[in-house]
């Protein structure tokens, strides 16, 4: 219908490319990962699920995502602000460093972490004397996360900051607000959605890392061993149907969060931009 | 409140917006500061509001020194071009934002914000949008609910910068009649930024005319349309031929012409000249009287007829003069007929002012 009634053209070509490309790239491996672990009976899968060790991994691999997510979602909005408002020597090195994640083959960020961390690293060192630890800990893996999220709210968070005119923030500045009812009731609520979005992804991607986190994390079972090692311990043991069922599990957190935090996007964009 | 600005500079880079201003704005009037693009009229509203620091010079409100007062502290309404409407809140809240932010013992009830609110919408006629959103307004609309919101909080000034500048004419029109009336009403001293010489005639009690960060005129509409100061002031109000030329004992020689005029400016200076469309006359080519020129075009509708002629030199300059109808009638002039221009007045100018 939309074919015939509507203005731009190639409604039925476009939506059948879309729903085709989807299906190889993402839905078949998908299906594959099902499909392998339907070779495990209902009683295998809750056993290889429910192994203590495998429970740790999870609540790790998520725990430490959400953490991650969390504490970028804050300092990605600082450092987006402080780039899109301010002007200073250097912004434009800044600017371009924010990338450098996103570029980073992720086992040269875990080795340089890991170098850096590491009770003989330059900060690690430091660190060992006030008494903390970090390398070899939950806390390098946190770490580690944190640092390959973080442009991925800068960047969500950028754009629309830059739309936003200091117009709004002097009309609430001049009709009494302080700084901070300024940022909570104005700032805030524009930039919420944007926020959430890049949130979202830097969680996503946070649980699927794999390469820098293994350097720092030390993978020592119940304490700082993620879930994509165990898969990937399973598959060197020739335990294919075991590795895809700790992932089945995996994916279907994943996408239930993500379905959570897509909701709570669009409330968020509901309030926050009444302009459409 | 009063309000005086006292040897105001400002400069962004090698641009300088203000040029040492000093005004002052006395209580209770609404005054239009006027000029081009560019000539430092919003940054000196600004520079009032607090939204922007001078580099130099006192900002005093009724006598007092408030430049270091900040913005939040200054009770300014401001009024801005595109309205700044907080677009995730509702009309409501938008008019209530000054009153919610409010340190908790100042702030009123929620009971008296909504009474207080109501009484804003139904004064800005709009209490029937309250639960709207601005995007779902109208611009006339959104302008009147952001002054609504800039008066919530009982300001002692208000500042409006090109308030009607974004909606089109014949709401343009209505809104500043309108808010003529708004300050018959409550007399709050107001100051507003236009570009725009007929709204500024229009609507304000007085004018100031300013031009490259520097104020040219103060005065009443009728004063400085009538008695303009400078030749900016009268190149910019209204339209105007221009004439350049050198006095002479007699008059005003233009090119090969002269012009008869007695002015108490010494022969050989080099002066310009000033006549609205209807101070000039046209007279047949023989007379040899005025000013040689060329009809271009006559537009005779209306109460009087315009006739547009392209004078002699290299570039031709353009004369625009209003005649009655009938006079226009009588002259016969069809187009690229040669003529001559007689000003019944003159104003004159020393110097070669930039055009």
């Amino acid at each position: 219908m939309a074919a015939h009634t509507g203005v731009l053209p190639g409604f039925r070509l476009t939506l059948g490319y879309t729903l085709l490309y989807l299906s190889l790239i993402v839905l078949l491996p998908v299906a594959a990962v099902f499909g392998k672990t339907l070779e495990l009976g209902w009683g295998e899968f809750v056993d290889v699920v429910s192994n203590p060790r495998v429970l740790a991994a999870y609540r790790l691999s998520f725990g430490a995502a959400l953490a991650a997510a969390a504490i970028d979602a804050v300092f990605g909005l600082l450092l987006a602000w402080v780039l899109v408002r301010y002007s200073f020597p250097g912004k434009r090195l800044v600017d371009a460093l924010i990338d450098l994640p996103f570029a980073l083959p992720t086992a040269v960020a875990g080795i340089a972490l890991t170098a850096l961390y590491a009770p003989n690293g330059w900060l690690g060192g430091w660190l060992a004397a006030l008494g903390v630890k970090v390398a070899f800990t939950p806390l390098g893996i946190l770490v580690a996360l944190v640092f390959i999220g973080i442009p991925f709210v800068v960047r969500t968070v950028q754009p629309v900051l830059e739309e936003f005119e200091p117009e709004f923030e002097e009309a609430a500045a001049s009709l009494g607000a302080s700084r901070w009812q300024v940022f909570r009731h104005v700032i805030l609520p524009h930039v919420l959605p944007a926020t959430v979005t890049g949130f979202a992804l830097a969680f996503a991607r946070a649980v699927g890392e794999y390469g820098s986190v293994i350097f720092i994390a030390g993978n020592i079972p119940f304490v700082s061993e993620i879930v994509p090692l165990l898969i990937i311990g399973q598959l060197e043991q020739y335990d294919e149907a075991g590795a895809t069922a700790i992932a089945t599990v995996m994916l279907v957190i994943s996408f239930t969060l993500l379905l959570v935090i897509n909701a709570l996007q669009a409330w968020a964009a509901r309030r926050g931009g009444k302009e459409q | 409140m009063s309000i005086e600005v006292r040897h105001i500079c400002k400069r962004f880079g090698a641009f300088t917006a203000l040029a040492d201003v000093s005004l002052a704005f006395p209580d209770g009037e609404l005054v239009a500061l006027l000029g081009p693009s560019g000539c430092g009229k919003t940054t000196l509203l600004r520079v009032i509001a607090g939204l922007e620091q001078p580099d130099s010079g006192q900002v005093l409100f009724d006598g007092e020194d408030a430049s270091d007062t900040h913005v939040r502290e200054r009770r300014v309404g401001f009024v801005f071009q595109h309205y700044a409407l907080f677009r995730h809140m509702s009309v409501f809240d938008n008019v209530a934002f000054g009153l919610r932010m409010k340190p908790r013992r100042e702030r009123p009830s929620e009971a008296e914000i909504r009474r207080r609110v109501m009484a804003l919408l139904e004064l800005v006629q709009l209490d029937w949008i309250a639960d709207r959103f601005p995007s779902q307004l109208s611009g006339g609309q959104r302008q009147r609910i952001a002054l609504a919101r800039a008066l919530a909080v009982e300001p002692k000034v208000l500042l409006l910068d090109e308030p009607f500048g974004a909606l089109d004419a014949k709401v343009r029109k209505e809104l500043r009649r309108w808010l003529r009336r708004l300050h018959d009403e409550l007399h709050v001293t107001s100051i507003f930024v236009t570009h725009d010489q007929e709204e500024a005639l229009e609507v304000a009690d007085r004018v100031v005319l300013m031009h490259r960060g520097r104020v040219e005129q103060v005065g009443s509409p009728e004063e400085v349309y009538h008695h303009p100061a400078t030749p900016f002031v009268y190149d910019f109000l209204g339209s105007v031929n221009r004439f350049e030329g050198r006095m002479e004992a007699t008059g005003l020689r233009v090119g090969e012409s002269l012009l008869p005029h007695e002015a108490p400016l010494p022969a050989g200076e080099e002066v310009v000249a000033f006549a609205r469309p209807f101070e000039l006359d046209i007279v047949p080519a023989e007379s040899g009287q005025g000013v040689p020129a060329r009809v271009a075009r006559i537009l005779a509708f209306g109460a009087s007829a315009r006739v547009e002629l392209d004078g002699e030199g290299e570039p031709a300059r353009r004369f625009e003069v209003e005649l009655p109808r009938e006079r226009c009638a009588a002259l016969a002039l069809s187009p690229g007929q040669p003529v001559r221009l007689v000003p019944a007045r003159l104003r004159v100018f020393a110097g070669r002012a930039e055009p």
